[in-house]
């Protein structure tokens, strides 16, 4: 019991310091380095809600970005200002119901994410009764259907134009308190007895339902979890780009969320926010070998692309390396960091290494 | 003795191989009875019939006079009838005693968001459920594997397992598709000694599948044995061992040209 409430204190601790952090992160930091954290925590949700659907309840779905930009479209639509849609459909008007309706950062984000959560469940509805590589095609295909409406109605979406000056409302409270509430959401679900089932089904579906577990009810419910938090990260990514159009969500975004998730870890939550992060820092520090540079006497022109070439390298050194990713399927935990130093200081025999749950 | 189980007329075709053709039995409650027969011979696909993996083509499965047959698997577990498989399906990335309790997951009443939240009605159900695995492990000697991964037991001890995780469901009927499978015949004994001793401390009903008749002939009283999917004997195993048509599907017929 005592060391329970170690814990707690330690992370109530941690969360009160991150949050003072955070807030003069925001005042003080320049917009560049901000809107790096702000997709890191961006990416962050993208992949923690990856995990719980793939690396906790085994449906490899692709469906990613096409929540993404649904939640994105919901939250530019709800938030541009009337004046900013009229310049915005220049070349058809925007559908009467839309055009003077405008709300708070908040509600907007709420109805983002129910809104990519409908539409998860209408796909889900047939799409969960498949399997493995067939739920994959199934929600790409979803994925680019979405695409393809985006382009095409021009009266909602503005088409292939897309929109612009969507408001920044996105700032690292907003980005950061969102991953905090998608991690501590999905971390009490995986390891209740909800979570137990939804595992139970990723390793072994027939002798999960033989047990009880009704498979497509728990399928539904992380992949809808997933959808809602899926849909309020395309909500924060809409207001911190401030532009979006339909390329932004191609399904190389679902991609790259598989590979962020993977190098993390699958199951591990903490291992998905790490990735997140590294990823998404690494390809900013990786800008310069786009641009022109001399190694010697050797010129190379710049060649747009070359941080994707060089984040498929790492990618299969990860695979190829750490199989299960930089955290396996075990959480970084206080148990295990205390462990790690007290084994540190003096190398007793009797610790074992890290505990894994918390 | 009361009716637990019966089967009526059950066929299970595929396309056109008859897998199981019109099989009709009785499993009375309490009973511990053994379907047998030569590999291939539809042992299974009844067993997958009764648990709702496949709907029959013809026929009913009532369980205590309710028809069963076609329902979801998770339905019919939730009725009482739990199983264990052939090949082991433990779930690897569950502890022992977290597999267990997936087992106690359907008679959870606490709703998603209540376990999110850890409302106390969810903690103590968590608990509940907690102490009952345990108990159930320890009642079955297992209890000292109970945080470790399954894949680390000995190979017994995964079928031990398996059949505990079952038992976690409180099932009236237990269905086990061959537990001594790739048993030594000492490991087989001890076994089906156990599978006596849970019959009796569980108050079950239990219908096992056997491929080797040797191992059941000691413990079963009642065998009922199949052949391409027809029943061609039933009843105790001295009258199955003299029956001439359980010999010639083992044995072969010996066929002069």
């Amino acid at each position: 019991m005592k060391k329970i409430s170690r814990n707690h204190i330690l992370t109530f601790a941690f969360l009160l310091v991150f949050i003072v952090l955070l807030i003069l992160a925001q005042s003080f930091l320049n917009p560049y380095y901000k809107r790096i954290l702000n997709l890191c925590a961006i990416y962050s949700i993208f992949a923690v809600t990856f995990n719980l659907v793939f690396g906790y309840t085994g449906q490899f779905s692709l469906g990613h970005a096409g929540f993404a930009a649904i939640g994105a479209y919901i939250s530019a639509l709800l938030t541009l200002s009337p004046e900013q849609k009229a310049v915005n459909f220049f070349l058809q008007p925007i559908l009467p119901v839309l055009e003077n309706l405008q709300l708070p950062f908040f509600p907007t984000l709420i109805i983002s994410g129910l809104g990519a959560a409908l539409v998860g469940a209408l796909i889900a509805w047939p799409a969960l009764r498949l399997r493995g590589d067939y739920l994959a095609i199934a929600t790409l295909g979803f994925s680019e259907i979405i695409r393809v409406l985006l382009v095409n109605m021009q009266r909602v979406t503005n088409g292939a134009l897309g929109l612009k000056g969507i408001p920044g409302h996105t700032n690292l409270l907003w980005s950061w308190g969102w991953l905090i509430v998608c991690l501590f959401v999905t971390k009490r679900l995986v390891d209740s007895s909800y979570g137990r089932a939804m595992k139970a089904v990723r390793d072994d579906e027939v002798a999960a339902e033989a047990l009880g577990v009704n498979l497509f009810k728990h399928k539904m419910m992380a992949f809808l979890v997933s959808c809602f938090f899926v849909g309020v990260a395309g909500g924060l990514l809409a207001n911190l780009i401030s532009t979006i159009d339909p390329k932004v969500f191609q399904f190389f975004l679902a991609y790259q969320i598989v590979g962020i998730t993977v190098m993390g870890g699958m199951g591990s939550l903490t291992g998905s926010v790490i990735a997140a992060c590294l990823y998404t820092i690494f390809l900013e520090a990786l800008r310069p070998i786009e641009s022109q540079f001399t190694i010697g006497s050797l010129t190379i022109p710049g060649i747009p692309g070359m941080r994707m070439v060089l984040f498929s390298i790492i990618l299969l050194l990860v695979i190829l390396f750490y199989r299960k990713g930089l955290m396996g399927n075990s959480e970084f935990t206080w148990d295990g960091l205390i462990n790690f130093f007290n084994k540190r200081k003096k190398k007793p025999t009797g610790y074992s290494s890290g505990g894994t749950q918390s | 003795m009361t009716i637990l189980l019966k089967l009526e007329a059950v066929t299970k075709r595929f396309g056109g191989l008859t897998a199981v053709n019109k099989f009709s039995t009785e499993i009375h409650a309490g009973e511990l009875c053994a379907l047998i027969g030569p590999n291939g011979s539809g042992k299974t696909t009844i067993f997958n019939v009764i648990t709702g993996i496949y709907t029959p083509t013809e026929g009913q499965v009532l369980l205590g006079g309710e028809d069963v047959s076609g329902k979801r698997p998770d339905l019919i577990t939730g009725m009482g009838i739990a199983r264990t498989f052939q090949n082991i399906r433990l779930f690897k990335g569950l502890n022992v005693l977290e597999n267990v309790i997936v087992g106690k997951h359907l008679r959870l009443q606490s709703d998603p968001l209540s376990s999110v939240l850890h409302l106390p009605k969810y903690q103590n159900e968590e608990k509940e459920m907690r102490e009952q695995g345990l108990v159930l492990l320890e009642s079955l000697g297992l209890d000292h594997f109970a945080y470790d991964e399954p894949t680390s037991l000995p190979y017994g001890q995964q079928r031990k397992l398996e059949i505990a995780r079952a038992l976690a469901t409180n099932p009236r009927l237990l269905l086990l598709d061959e537990p001594a499978a790739g048993m030594s015949p000492t490991d087989a004994e001890g076994l089906m000694k156990f599978i006596l001793h849970i019959l009796d401390y569980f108050d079950l009903t239990i219908f096992l599948i056997e491929h080797q008749m040797r191992v059941v002939m000691g413990i079963c009283p009642r065998i009922i044995v199949i052949d391409h999917g027809e029943k061609i004997a039933e009843g105790s195993p001295e009258m199955i061992q003299n029956d001439q048509h359980v010999i010639e599907a083992y044995l072969g017929v010996s066929d002069h040209a």
